[in-house]
């Protein structure tokens, strides 16, 4: 890498735990008394999650990056950890400024409207209340939910709920931009837009981070990839040559399956 | 990379720590800066809180009068208990509306971190403006409440005295107070979703020894002083009895009470303030 491009992303030595609370402990209120009886804590069983284990990388302007690898090897808490939005264990993350995390989770207040909804994700954001109304008509018009902004979001379906957020948080122009598997959710049509979407935003941010269920995105809009595998880097380079490697690791398991069984 | 290329990198190019909390300074500034998110979230909860009713935020109104009427029938005219108090109806609703203040503040502060999970999974913002959405939301709520205790209080005969000047002080008191305590139990709340079967029993034990239906001096003249005095001088009491020293001419308060009302705003409020922001870490996972 050479020393005159500019470092947005640094990741140095990250670990990122986090609890996972099976249940609410023994059950039975005889069990809970039991154990706290017993000195043992009680209440809920919980287990500890190494979802990260030592993750390091640097990233500059203009670099787009995919990410892949299975499920649970630590994309999705790489990210997390990036955005700021998770306390890493171990090792820290700095950015040149805040980034933000497009993601798919549903909707950021239920019980109120979806037009109140772009006001609070905004307002959270940091916008002021004028940045706010500038994006509003695009918003909607993007998440394409005219006639059912002034209802309570709670009312929306999981797919209607996911295009706004998304369409909240894409209103934007932001420098460091992390895009969590957006992609697997909404219609085909919606799809087809949001990958547009990321592809101008990814024009215009300074650094981006994708993951995402389709290659064919990642080889098209990114120069670098990341293999994460079980919480590590497995492979870090250029996009074409980290994908094939990937893949044929992908195949090579499926074909010791078959054979295994 | 070893660490020292990270630290020259690191201060080279300006970057900063995601994970790390800024100075108290810059946090609270940070804080002021989404005061407009503040108002929105305290908006959006009391349009959710009435959504689902018929009559929607007349029950702002409704409620308090409701309950004022309730206390009084029960406490005033079948127990009695207005024996040696002067306009009690005054005197009971003053008390209810500054403890159900107090009481609801705190109550919803201490779920403002889980309650607020699905924003706090995708924005990154200095978690402060979650519970003081919840006492913004509730001071609205009580300015409600206040217009109906004056309507009460003049309604039963008393009068408009310079005392009354004394009213926006004694709320500041009183806001910095709960505030303070609400920030406190907002932490525990984050970490422990077992506060909020507790804390109704804390409230409830907090309304009965803090004289909202009673009066304290009356109530412990058989008891030692210093039963007498520690009721007298928990917080509940306090801001109780100078709102009805404020409004009321039959009720008057030792110099202390005013000296303590000043004494726990301060202290709650700066050490709710700090505590709060010293778990601002472990408020995300």
């Amino acid at each position: 890498m050479s020393t005159d491009k500019i470092p947005t992303v640094l990741v140095d030595d990250l670990h990122v735990r986090y609890r996972v609370i099976l249940g609410a402990g023994t059950g039975s209120a005889a069990g809970a008394m039991r154990s706290l009886l017993s000195g043992k804590s009680p209440g809920q069983l919980v287990k500890s999650v190494h979802a990260v284990k030592g993750v390091s990388l640097t990233a500059y302007e203009g670099d787009t990056i995919g990410l892949v690898g299975r499920n649970g090897s630590g994309k999705s808490s790489l990210l997390n950890a990036i955005a700021g939005l998770l306390q890493p264990s171990q090792g820290d993350v700095y950015t040149a400024s805040r980034a933000t995390l497009l993601g798919v989770k549903g909707a950021l207040n239920k019980s109120v409207s979806g037009n109140r909804n772009i006001t609070i994700g905004g307002l959270a954001m940091g916008m002021s209340r004028a940045e706010v109304e500038a994006i509003r008509a695009e918003v909607i018009e993007f998440a394409d939910l005219a006639e059912f902004i002034d209802l309570p979001m709670g009312t929306y379906s999981s797919g209607m709920q996911a295009r706004l957020r998304f369409s909240i948080a894409a209103a934007r122009q932001h420098e460091i931009l992390l895009v969590d598997e957006i992609l697997s959710t909404g219609d085909t049509e919606f799809r087809a837009r949001s990958q547009a979407k990321i592809r101008e935003l990814t024009n215009s941010a300074g650094t981006v981070f994708l993951v995402a269920h389709s290659q064919t995105m990642i080889r098209e809009v990114c120069n670098r990839a990341i293999w994460l595998d079980k919480g590590v880097i497995k492979l870090d380079g250029k996009t074409d040559e980290v994908l094939d490697a990937y893949d044929a690791d992908i195949q090579e398991k499926k074909v010791a399956k078959e054979v295994g069984n | 990379m070893n660490e020292k290329s990270i630290t020259s990198i690191i201060d080279e190019f300006g970057l900063v720590s995601a994970s790390k909390i800024p100075p108290l300074g810059k946090y609270l500034r940070e804080t002021w800066r989404r005061r407009d998110f503040i108002l929105e979230l305290a908006r959006a909860r009391s349009t959710a809180e009435y959504s689902d009713s018929l009559l929607g935020r007349i029950w702002q109104l409704l409620t308090p009068l409701l309950n004022a009427a309730i206390y009084f029938f029960i406490f005033g005219i079948l127990l009695g208990t207005k024996k040696g108090i002067e306009n009690y109806t005054a005197f009971l609703v003053a008390g209810v509306f500054v403890f159900n203040f107090m009481q609801a503040t705190i109550t919803i502060a201490a779920s403002a971190l889980p309650k607020n999970e699905r924003l706090i999974q995708a924005i990154h913002f200095p978690k402060l403006v979650l519970p003081l959405a919840a006492v913004v939301q509730q001071i609205q709520q009580y300015f409600v409440s206040l217009v109906v205790l004056v309507a009460v209080v003049l309604f039963t005969g008393e009068p408009i005295t310079v005392m009354w000047l004394a009213m926006p002080f004694v709320l500041i008191l009183q806001i910095l107070f709960t505030t303070g305590l609400g920030l406190i139990l907002a932490r525990w709340g984050a970490s422990s979703r077992d506060i909020n079967q507790l804390l109704p029993f804390f409230t409830r034990s907090w309304r009965y020894v803090s004289g909202v239906f009673f009066s304290i001096t009356i109530f412990t003249a058989t008891f030692s002083v210093w039963v007498s005095t520690a009721l007298q001088l928990n917080p509940g009491a306090v801001y109780i009895d100078l709102v009805r020293d404020s409004l009321m001419t039959s009720q008057t308060n030792e110099p202390i009470i005013w000296i303590m009302g000043v004494v726990w705003a301060l202290l709650f409020f700066v050490v709710g303030l700090v505590y709060f922001y010293r778990g601002e870490k472990k408020y995300v996972n």
